[in-house]
């Protein structure tokens, strides 16, 4: 079975560490909302001091507007845990990221808004870059069979947790699948109480 | 084969099974705050879903409030609204909250230990990163997401998958003046800050048994920084005198109980790690960072390292890159390095065995011309206890501001920032680029340290000459 979980243009952000703080600098945390967050993304590198944006960056090349696929390097979202972080890259436009690594708070919470994390290997990693730097491209990822397509019958294997990878597929609610185990939660709480009474 | 403390802790709160690789966990503790609870409020909401457990959630307000005012508007609009929301939200599910009326207000990690709501054995979360701090009592506390808040909020349970263990062993007594931070920090440099991504680090050896409840916190809180999902240090008699009769601590005929039960909670003699480092607390040095990562960081007197020195080539990009960002060139010596902003707080730093540090290396003296200086205190709590000992006098004496609690210059959040080009001896967690401002240059350090460099106005060794 193939089930293309997301098809679209990458963009090449060759750096290691990247966290959260640059993902979406601290002045954007202090909406209630949950939206308007894509043009806070990488803020401070997308834009030069008087709000100009930046040409130096990545991000604004022409031939990467509309990426849908992020590709990047280690300890990607390392920092803080704030969840704005995902919200921004997922409304900008990226589906997908594909990292060496990726911080654990980060992992989860873009886990948790349905995105896509991939994670490779240094030298895997090292060889999508020297792909993209032959020009722009346009890459398939099945999820289903765990594959990067690149066109010409040319794929990538990655490994995924299948836990992650049947909440991806199904759509499962988050809260939902845990509310399932309620029985469960109760009894654990009388057991709990019984056990250690201080708690509560 | 013996168990882990954190694989004790794990077992023990598993409700059921998610999938194979999953289980369900029981949170015995959750704490919010204003930046990362509200949409998981209104996501709640949405859902028809209401807060599980109110008796075991607690509130405060602490990471954009004003520290110059206890006032809800004085931090700016959206500010206000955000704190607003959450008092809201508090009010209408009647959560607990400490918010700016309240005495005791202050930063999230600070004020959990204070109120005796992190105890040993419990798991804790927080939309916060820096939630390792509890694990200084021997819990096990982690940040999380907010989409996890809201599912903390519903279920009172978190999906999680058993992680790594990495023991972390430092024995040996450390110099005058070194202190937690400084052991984290130079754990930090040795692991790097990825070192410890899918683990869970405990700290053990004679120099941690040694350690105050407020060092281990120190210690603790910097663990995310090695990128471990949470530090753990054993609970003691130190951390069961510190508990004994907080507000939140079990009482009465429960208090022998709770204690017994504690003194379970330690890794097994024959527990085996996935990974241990060991770290000669007598080899460690007063640290500051240089770079724009924790993992950055010399001791004092080393010079600047060179962006070649690193054998690893992504090493050496981000060393040229850091140079660059921070204003610094290989070979200087950060003691030759002029400060523009000295920063005492955030919830690494800002407790009373923090600011009595401080405080002795100041000894009558002013800070240095050009130099802004402040304190701000971790509580409520630390904020009177400082002004009772007259370590607040002799702050504002020696030309610092005094301030109210809260997260403040940590994240900037707040009007207190550093501006673009200024250098800034911190006491905070992270000296990431812009972290205190868009531009500003960060030095993570010890509160003994960061109280010599205002003086100094440049870093100093205080482990010698008229410092020591
Ligand atoms: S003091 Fe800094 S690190 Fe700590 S909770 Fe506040 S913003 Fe986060």
């Amino acid at each position: 079975m193939s089930q293309i979980f997301k098809a679209g243009l990458v963009c090449p952000l060759d750096k290691n560490n990247v966290d959260t703080d640059q993902i979406i600098p601290k002045q954007f945390l202090t909406s209630v909302s949950r939206d308007g967050f894509a043009e806070a993304l990488f803020y401070d590198w997308r834009y030069v001091a008087d709000g100009v944006p930046n040409t130096d960056f990545v991000l604004n090349f022409p031939q990467y507007q509309g990426a849908s696929i992020l590709l990047t390097r280690a300890n990607f979202g390392c920092g803080s845990s704030r969840e704005h972080a995902p919200w921004a890259l997922q409304q900008y436009g990226f589906q997908v990221i594909i990292a060496e690594s990726f911080a654990d708070i980060f992992f989860n919470n873009s886990v948790n808004n349905g995105m896509l994390l991939i994670q490779l290997s240094k030298t895997n990693i090292e060889l999508l870059f020297k792909r993209c730097a032959q020009g722009p491209q346009q890459w398939q990822i099945d999820l289903a069979s765990q594959e990067i397509l690149f066109g010409n019958n040319a794929a990538m294997g990655f490994s995924i947790d299948p836990d992650i990878k049947q909440r991806l597929l199904s759509g499962l609610d988050f809260i939902g699948s845990s509310e399932q185990l309620g029985a469960e939660i109760s009894a654990f709480e009388a057991q709990r109480k019984a056990r250690l009474p201080w708690l509560g | 084969m013996g168990q882990t403390l954190y694989q004790k802790i794990y077992q023990s709160h598993v409700v059921g099974k998610i999938n194979a690789s999953t289980d369900l966990l029981y949170v015995d503790r959750h704490l919010i705050h204003e930046v990362t609870s509200p949409q998981a409020f209104s996501g709640l909401k949405l859902a028809g879903r209401h807060v599980r457990r109110i008796d075991l959630t607690f509130a405060t307000m602490d990471h954009n409030v004003s520290t110059q005012k206890r006032s809800l508007d004085a931090a700016g609009e959206t500010s206000r609204k955000q704190l607003e929301a959450l008092a809201e939200n508090c009010a209408e599910n009647q959560i607990p909250i400490l918010d700016l009326t309240h005495p005791d207000q202050g930063i999230v990690h600070v004020i959990g230990p204070e109120q005796g709501l992190t105890q040993p054995g419990m798991i804790i979360v927080c939309g916060d990163s820096h939630t390792s701090t509890h694990g200084a009592f021997g819990a096990l506390a982690f940040g999380i997401g907010t989409s996890e808040v809201e599912h903390v909020l519903a279920t009172q349970t978190l999906p999680q998958q058993q992680a790594k263990t990495l023991k972390v062993v430092i024995n040996g007594q450390l110099s005058a003046h070194v202190t937690a931070k400084d052991v984290a920090l130079a754990v930090i440099g040795k692991l790097g800050t990825a070192g410890g991504n899918g683990y869970v680090a405990e700290f053990t050896g004679d120099t941690i048994s040694a350690m105050s409840m407020e060092s281990r916190m120190t210690l603790c809180n910097m663990s995310i920084e090695m990128g471990a999902k949470a530090g753990l240090i054993a609970p003691d008699d130190v951390t069961f005198a510190y508990l004994k009769d907080k507000a939140n601590a079990p009482q009465g005929e429960h208090w022998p109980a709770a204690v017994s039960y504690w003194q379970s909670l330690h890794s097994d003699s024959d527990a085996v790690f996935d990974q241990t480092v060991q770290i000669n607390a007598a080899d460690i040095a007063p640290q500051v960072t240089w770079g724009t990562s924790p993992e950055q960081v010399i001791s004092v007197d080393t010079p600047v390292p060179a962006p070649e020195s690193f054998a690893d080539e992504t090493k050496r990009d981000a060393a040229a890159r850091a140079l660059q960002y921070m204003g610094l060139s290989a070979g200087q010596k950060l003691t030759d390095c002029q400060v523009d902003v000295v920063f005492i707080g955030s919830c690494t730093n800002s407790r009373i065995e923090d600011l009595r540090a401080a405080a002795s290396v100041i000894n009558g003296k002013t800070v240095a011309a050009g130099v802004r200086a402040l304190v701000v205190p971790g509580s409520g709590i630390v904020k009177r206890q400082a002004e009772a000992e007259g370590l607040a006098d002799i702050f504002k004496a020696a030309g610092f501001e005094w301030r109210e609690p809260g997260c403040s210059m940590c994240l900037g959040m707040n009007d207190d920032r550093v501006e673009a080009g200024q250098r800034c001896a911190s006491t905070s967690n992270r000296n990431f680029e812009g972290r205190q401002g868009r531009g500003a240059r960060t030095h993570l350090v010890s509160p003994a340290m960061a109280a010599a460099a205002a003086i100094a106005g440049k870093f100093v060794n205080i482990t010698q000459g008229d410092w020591a």
